[in-house]
């Protein structure tokens, strides 16, 4: 394989990314726009969040990239969502339907190359981004 | 996914309608330097005499999945057999340079990294083995990182039984409360692998995991 080399940073750019960019594409799409923003150095402010599988794919194919992109070392990642302890049952039902039909959109999902990103200090409450 | 749930359902009604299961595979998963592979040697220890890995305060020590099969508990009168797995710790970045503030020669922390990266995606793969699984996390440190949320709902989706250890108990900068508070929705217990703190406990919770396998 072709060894590339991740592109050096000159400054910081967060690139929102509204849910309806990735609704229709598969996971494997999905998860292939998401890293290759991520390898221009660029922090993802995703609306809504990936399906759990999609994450746990998102660390393999990561881990993957980390042994054949030089100077790439992984990503930090975070997901903010509403608190589903503190909502009645219709509106756990109404949430639940919602995710059924157009996924998961009441969630914030933050991605960052970890060469930018130190880390990501989450609270239930805050989000606190270390940058290098 | 589809296909795996119906795999461990149609593996779970085989074992319940035409034989006892001979063993359940419980898995220790979480991030690294938790404790996973400390507390697999714990119970290994307890019950056969042997460790079952080498544990190190340097992060990603296990960088291949390692299992002891057939390892009894007794608890309360009631016997049960396990396949303990530990478990790579999983992580979403890993730098060489990490491990060379460790000490580490350049080549030597490359290779590290190089067979962490491998082990993570080892320990992914492991997850559809599984019958039940310990998430170990490191009371002392925020539970409420992405990595453990991660694993919790790869559990979830795939039905598979958790139970979460709040580890280190013995330090005093352990927070059990935090831990709890942060998966409320299942059993938490807190021990030390270390010390073998509130071990019976934790045999206890085990033994409830292994019921709903």
């Amino acid at each position: 394989m072709v060894k590339k080399r991740a592109k050096s940073i000159r400054g910081l750019t967060l690139q929102f990314m509204p849910y309806t960019e990735i609704a229709k594409l598969d996971s494997t799409e999905r998860i292939k726009k998401l890293l290759r923003i991520i390898l221009d150095n660029k922090v993802i402010i995703l609306q809504g969040r990936l399906k759990t599988e999609e994450e746990t794919r998102l660390i393999e194919d990561t881990m993957i990239m980390i042994g054949n992109i030089k100077g790439f070392k992984g990503v930090e990642l975070a997901v903010i969502a509403q608190d589903s302890e503190n909502i009645n049952l219709f509106q756990r039902f109404k949430f639940g339907l919602a995710k059924v039909l157009v996924g998961q959109q009441d969630a914030i999902t933050i991605i960052g190359p970890a060469s930018i990103v130190k880390e990501m200090r989450k609270d239930p409450k805050k989000l606190e981004i270390m940058m290098r | 996914m589809a296909i795996r749930i119906l795999r461990n359902f149609t593996k779970r009604m085989f074992s319940i309608f035409f034989k006892k299961k001979r063993q359940i595979s419980l898995g220790f998963y979480g991030p690294p330097n938790a404790g996973k592979t400390s507390l697999a040697n714990r119970i290994c220890k307890d019950w056969t005499g042997e460790e079952l890995g080498k544990v190190s305060s340097i992060a990603h020590e296990t960088r291949k999945v390692q299992f002891r099969e057939e390892v009894e508990i007794k608890y309360k009168e009631r016997s049960l057999k396990f396949k303990l797995v530990d478990t790579p710790g999983i992580a979403t970045k890993i730098d060489y340079e990490d491990f060379m503030k460790k000490k580490m020669k350049k080549k030597q922390a490359q290779k590290r990294a190089k067979e962490a990266t491998q082990g993570i995606i080892e320990a992914i793969k492991w997850l559809d083995d599984m019958d039940a699984v310990v998430v170990v996390v490191d009371a002392t440190e925020n539970p409420y990182s992405q990595v453990n949320i991660t694993i919790i709902g790869n559990l979830i989706s795939r039905k598979i039984p958790v139970l979460v250890v709040a580890n280190k108990i013995d330090l005093k900068k352990a927070d059990v409360k935090k831990v709890e508070a942060a998966f409320p929705e299942y059993d938490v217990v807190g021990i030390s692998a270390k010390s073998g703190k509130n071990m019976d406990e934790f045999y206890e919770s085990m033994f409830k995991i292994a019921r709903k396998v």
